[in-house]
């Protein structure tokens, strides 16, 4: 069941991450997070520059042109779930694609307590 | 939807500082992908895909800690918990990298100094704190939870301290070292009880289920926690 028990629990982990990002995230707290607020606060926020990237249509989280902030907020979510998964499971599956499961082997762990 | 996940951006960190930080970042990445790539076998890959992804959902939701001020979780705690301190790095990094390159979140001369903040400090004071943890108090669902809650809360103001020491060497503003440490250590110190709680609620989650793919616990776990040919072996006590 091994393999196919981490597949299940990768599903629910996706659907749930998707999820969050896609609708929770709409109900976020707005407000600055810690280092922004301390900027502000100690007055070195205004030594900030916008990103060379917040131009993008895809900037702070949201989609150029929807209008709906939810809807763009939440498309903004999944877009970075997808792009997340691709990156992610693409760059680990190379990493551990030449090995077989190891932990699968009985008894090979004196130290356990 | 008015998202406020503001990493370290362009501006606060002169330029030569930044640069370095990026050096070290992309050097920290290399030892990375190696170790994870010893690390790593078709088992453990697609887990740590998904912590990738999880993390990343995670970061949009702020929370609030205190009047005007929210926090959201780092996730360096939780990954190398899970994953192992190598993979747990490269996951927070690619997701600075996707936040940074995708959604503007994080400046991007600063993407380097995020990676090492975020990605790389957390990994290495989460990994320590949490195996030194349960080396301690041994290995069970409530310990550890209580061992990923105090890595994940630990983890958080190191991270503060790591951009204050960035801002003492190349800060851009004239606000005094010790007056920005107060302050970033105080509020992240708040924030780090989320980072706790989130942390050991997942890794207490994960562990209920398949407590053999905590990778922080894979060779201290009791026997009757192992994994046999085909099913999971769990505690008829809870402990």
């Amino acid at each position: 069941m091994s393999k196919k028990g981490v597949w299940v629990l990768v599903g629910v982990g996706l659907v749930v991450s998707l999820f969050l990002a896609g609708f929770v995230s709409f109900y976020a707290s707005s407000e600055p997070d810690g280092l922004e607020k301390v900027a502000e606060d100690q007055g070195f926020l205004a030594t900030a520059q916008d990103s060379a990237n917040a131009t993008l249509p895809t900037a702070d989280y949201g989609i150029a042109g929807v209008d709906s902030e939810r809807l763009s907020g939440g498309l903004a979510g999944v877009l970075g779930i997808v792009v997340m998964a691709v990156i992610g499971f693409g760059l680990f599956w190379l990493l551990g694609r030449s090995k077989k499961a190891t932990a699968e082997k009985q008894g090979v762990d004196q130290e356990s307590a | 939807m008015q998202v406020h996940t503001m990493h370290i951006p362009d501006g606060f960190i002169n330029a030569p500082t930044s640069a370095v930080a990026g050096v070290i970042a992309v050097i920290g990445i290399a030892i990375c992908l190696n170790g994870a790539r010893k690390q790593l076998d078709e088992k453990t890959a697609p887990l740590a895909g998904l912590v990738a992804v999880f993390i990343f959902a995670m970061q949009m939701l702020n929370f609030p800690v205190a009047a005007g001020t929210s926090g959201h979780l780092l996730g360096g705690a939780l990954a190398v918990i899970l994953i192992g301190p190598y993979a747990g790095a490269l996951a927070v990094s690619v997701v600075i990298l996707v936040q940074g390159l995708l959604f503007a979140d994080g400046g991007l001369s600063a993407i380097g100094l995020n990676i090492i903040n975020m990605g790389l400090v957390t990994a290495v004071v989460g990994w320590f704190v949490f195996r030194g943890l349960v080396k301690v108090i041994g290995v069970s669902r409530p310990k550890v939870m209580v061992a990923a809650f105090v890595a994940g809360l630990v983890t958080v103001p190191v991270s503060a301290l790591a951009f204050v020491l960035e801002y003492a060497i190349g800060g851009t503003g004239t606000v005094p070292v010790s007056t920005v440490t107060f302050a970033m250590v105080g509020v992240h110190i708040l924030i780090g009880i989320g980072e706790g709680l989130i942390t050991a609620l997942t890794v207490g989650a994960v562990f209920l289920v398949r407590p053999d793919l905590v990778y922080g616990v894979h060779d201290r776990l009791p026997k009757r926690l192992l994994v046999t040919s085909n099913s999971v072996t769990t505690p008829a006590n809870g402990t």
